[in-house]
């Protein structure tokens, strides 16, 4: 009978060791989960991530990021704290991304540059408000609208924030469709948004692209050399994808590999987003300034598109400024809906693209910048 | 009558065509859809008026210039 008594006691355990704040996560995790798959809202990323916020948050599971010697802290510890899941990451969007029209057009990398201003202001701002100059950095690179590069400056840096900076970076991500046209209107009247701008498609040969990623990546590399892994990678993935004779390496790189990160790197994020770690004040600040950091990028990336509306007397449209975050193709995709919307006749995708492209590396130098600056600081880790 | 022809912006290929001849569209209706660089896009009227010609069908491989519809006005 005793032994009947301590099979249910020991059965019951997990109600009892159940906390208010752990009730708290579970229930945002099945609203990840409601969003991901009801409302159909980045399902690759939500179910993962919400899947994983349940689990981290279950009594006695030992299925937390942080639960030494458990499976998520084995996948946390050598895919996240090791940075080797943003990284892989990278390969997989190189094999995606075409460059194509950044190389037809490369005065739009300007627009790439224009819109990652955003980090650097929320930068300052993370700074004043207390936070640690570590913790200040990974917050401003949300700005970058790139989770794969905010994962790997926050686990740099700043792990305590890892699984805030992460959702914010990814969340602002899938939000830039209702984020940046507000203010893209805002900044522009209509005739300036219904600019006609010719497609501009144009023929780019293999040889150049062939040459980009290798070009670029060596330049970039010995300009930054803190964001090598990322630039790297990322220009690895697009030169197999241009050699045109790896088929087989990026069917790898741009399905299997980046889906199976993405699965590894959402459960991981989710499984760190504890009660204890999550639910604080500090949390609501990270995506406070991550959203002025998306804000900040589309504002400087529209003024500097009314910049060059003037410089080229009316020939560029300046809801192109928009397209330079690294949200891609979201940003691309923004700028086209909104250039159509004020004139049927408007198709601004290719140049969108190409700013948008420029915005992928933009970011990677902008995070590569700031690792510089840290190191040049000889500021290391928080805590390490 | 005036007529405005609607040309491909883009290489991509047609998913699928929403208007046929004789249909009455008003500015901004949706012409077809155009699938190019992974991205489902829409092209749309630039007038109101008829359409009198498809120049695209589904699934056809298309190139910046190409026809896509006329619409009288």
């Amino acid at each position: 009978m005793d032994v009947f008594i301590d099979a249910l006691n020991s059965l019951g355990q997990g109600f009892l060791n159940l906390t208010w704040q752990s009730g708290i996560m579970i229930s945002i995790g099945c609203l990840l989960l409601y969003l991901g798959i009801g409302r159909k809202i980045e399902p690759l990323l939500l179910i993962p991530i919400g899947f994983g916020v349940v689990l981290g948050n279950l009594p006695l599971a030992n299925l937390a990021a942080q639960d030494e010697g458990g499976v998520i802290n084995l996948l946390y510890n050598t895919g996240i704290l090791t940075e080797i899941f943003p990284v892989l990451l990278f390969v997989g969007l190189g094999a995606m991304i075409d460059f194509g029209p950044l190389l037809a057009n490369p005065i739009v990398l300007i627009f790439g540059a224009a819109g990652q201003f955003g980090i650097f202001i929320t930068l300052l701002l993370a700074l004043g408000l207390g936070f640690a100059k570590q913790e200040a950095v990974s917050i401003a690179v949300i700005g970058a609208c790139d989770g794969p590069t905010a994962i790997y400056v926050a686990s740099k840096f700043a792990r305590d924030l890892l699984p805030a900076v992460s959702i914010a970076a990814y969340s602002y991500m899938a939000l830039v469709p209702i984020i940046q046209p507000p203010i893209m209107r805002a900044m522009t009247t209509k005739k300036e948004r219904a600019i006609l701008m010719p497609p501009g498609e144009k023929h780019v040969s293999q040889r150049v692209k062939i040459l980009f990623p290798i070009i670029a990546g060596i330049l970039t590399i010995l300009i930054a050399p803190m964001g090598a892994p990322l630039m790297g990678m990322l220009m690895l993935g697009n030169l197999l994808k241009e050699s045109g004779v790896v088929s087989r390496l990026v069917d790898v790189s741009e399905n299997t590999i980046a889906n199976t990160v993405t699965l590894l790197l959402g459960l991981c994020i989710g499984a760190s987003m504890l009660g204890g770690n999550f639910l604080k004040w500090d949390t609501i600040l990270v995506f406070l300034l991550g959203f002025i950091a998306i804000f900040m990028d589309t504002v400087t990336g529209m003024l500097l598109g009314k910049l060059i509306k003037v410089i080229s007397k009316g020939k560029i449209n300046p809801l192109l400024g928009a397209a330079g975050t690294s949200a891609f193709p979201m940003s691309a995709r923004v700028v086209q809906k909104e250039g159509q919307k004020a004139n049927p006749r408007s198709f601004l995708l290719w140049h969108a693209i190409g700013a948008n492209a420029g915005g992928q590396i933009g970011s990677v130098m902008a995070a590569s910048v700031m690792l510089a600056v840290m190191s040049g600081l000889g500021i290391g880790p928080l805590g390490g | 009558m005036s007529r405005e022809t609607i040309e491909v912006p883009i290489t991509g290929k047609i998913i699928s065509v929403e208007v046929k001849v004789g249909d009455a569209v008003k500015e901004g209706d949706v012409i077809c859809i155009l699938e190019s660089m992974k991205m489902e896009n829409p092209i749309l009227a630039a007038v109101s008026g008829t359409v009198v010609e498809i120049g695209v069908k589904a699934e056809q491989v298309v190139k910046p210039g190409e026809k896509i519809a006329v619409i009288e006005y």
